[in-house]
């Protein structure tokens, strides 16, 4: 067994299994795995997986699409964004 | 990639929750070359984006009706679909502001209670039973029905998917529908990106591309696309159980434990689904007041999906009256993946028997030149 997503224990072969059931595409297998969506980011999963993905679908890294990216690129506090003055009740 | 069927008894133009069920309900009823064709990956549209929430607390017969039966099915989704998909019954709370509030949500309580949603007005000793960290100060009140909830997105729409594929459904992704072709004032054929294919039934179940499909049949689908912001945070076990709202503000955590929210922002329609840092304002400062103890929790991510509404805030239903074999699943309002289980239902029995066990001819998309319209004060986030 070999994790790829420390995050969300996720493995090489669960990544396999996922894309032999279809999710051949970085946006669908994320969704179906969820990786890339917890603390890190990506930044240690997503090139990872991109590999596998590219092996298993015989292709180069090159011809595969990195997933969207979403800000804030790193985790925030919600206070700091609560921080401002001058607040006005919305709706 | 996939060769494309050159043929089919139903094309569905929409890969999202609607598009999805629909699909997955023909196939059960017996119709076999069923086609899904979806412009980039399954669930890329409002579904796979949305707040999570099902609820039954609407104001008007129809949704109340709808949203009822929704919630049948979704009680019996995983174990249907054979899969999990993070169905929870925790709960709509619904915080109440002031008299005036109080006043109109009594009167929406009465509606939902009329038609058998269990909803009812609780004290505030009793929200903080439900969800102890919320600030006694900012509310009077609170609307509850326990029998409201919420699912995870993603696992849904894989669930319908496999589900689906099981029965014979076939999907195409990253494949655009082109143009549709009507000859007699009925449907020919379908052009896409990667080939055409003949059939005399397509589902216009496009989410925010509903309006340029409708287009290309000569049918003017009037819903606006309107940008709504969302985010969600670093993982917790359990602890926000409802899905809590107030005024224009919602929030819950989702079956990953991430705390997900948003808040209503002022927006003109189209606009690209770019993120605005003014709404990470908003949405905090809000958030804060209600629940003090969440302002040491992290971000993680912050994106933007569209409502795509009508001016009555209720979906559009049905069959074409110009056009045979053109239907119309669209038009949610910000309620598209919570109806998704019954839609499917309904649009399936209308295509396949001619009705549907739920009549939806007050939705269809006819009301609007009639100047029938039904309107919904609930709409969140």
């Amino acid at each position: 067994m070999k994790i790829v997503c420390r995050c969300e224990d996720i493995t090489y072969e669960d990544v396999v299994e996922a894309i032999r059931k279809g999710y051949t595409d970085m946006e669908s297998l994320k969704r179906k795995l969820n990786f890339g969506m917890g603390p890190c980011r990506g930044r240690i999963c997503i090139p990872l997986i991109m590999r596998i993905l590219a092996k298993e679908l015989g292709k180069k890294i090159e011809e595969i699409e990195y997933p969207s990216e979403r800000p804030p690129l790193t985790p925030l506090p919600i206070g700091i964004f609560a921080a401002g003055e001058d607040f006005e009740e919305e709706g | 990639m996939k060769i494309l069927k050159k043929k089919a008894n139903v094309v569905i133009i929409g890969g999202g929750i609607s598009g999805l069920s629909i699909a997955y309900n023909l196939a059960k009823l017996g119709m076999e070359d069923v086609i899904v064709v979806e412009k980039r990956y399954l669930g890329s549209g409002s579904t796979g984006k949305c707040g999570t929430g099902i609820r039954q607390q609407f104001t008007t017969k129809e949704h109340i009706v709808l949203m009822k039966e929704s919630v049948k099915l979704w009680e019996k989704l995983s174990e249907e679909l054979g899969h999990d998909i993070g169905y929870k019954q925790t709960g709509y709370l619904w915080l109440i502001r002031n008299e005036e509030e109080l006043s109109m949500f009594k009167e929406n309580v009465k509606i939902q209670n009329e038609y058998g949603v269990p909803s009812r007005i609780i004290s505030v000793e009793e929200a903080l039973e439900i969800v102890p960290q919320l600030n006694p100060d900012v509310f009077i009140a609170a609307a509850f029905c326990h029998k409201d909830g919420k699912a995870s997105p993603f696992k849904t729409i894989n669930a319908y998917y496999e589900a689906g594929k099981k029965l014979g459904v076939e999907y195409y992704t990253y494949t655009e529908v082109k143009g549709i072709i009507v000859e007699n004032e009925k449907i020919k054929r379908v052009i896409t990106s990667r080939g055409n294919i003949e059939t005399k039934k397509v589902v216009n179940a496009a989410g925010a591309g509903a309006r340029k499909v409708g287009e290309m049949v000569g049918i003017k689908i009037p819903v606006e696309n309107i940008r709504h912001h969302i985010m969600v945070t670093e993982p917790f076990q359990e602890f926000i159980k409802p899905m809590v709202i107030r005024g224009k503000l919602y929030f819950t955590q989702t079956d990953r434990g991430g705390i997900i929210g948003g808040i209503d922002m002022p927006e003109t329609p189209s606009q690209p689904l770019k993120s605005r840092l003014d709404f990470l304002e908003v949405f905090a400062r809000n958030l804060v007041k209600v629940m003090p103890i969440l302002k040491n929790v992290n971000i993680l991510r912050q994106w933007a999906g569209y409502y795509v509404t009508t001016k009555d805030n209720h979906p559009i239903l049905g069959e074409s009256e110009k056009i045979e074999g053109f239907y119309l699943a669209t038009g949610y309002s910000g309620h598209g993946f919570m109806m998704g289980p019954v839609i499917g239902k309904l649009i399936a029995e209308l295509i396949v028997y001619g009705k549907s066990s739920i009549p939806i001819d007050a939705l269809k998309l006819e009301r609007f030149e009639r100047g029938e319209l039904i309107y919904e004060r609930a709409v969140i986030g």
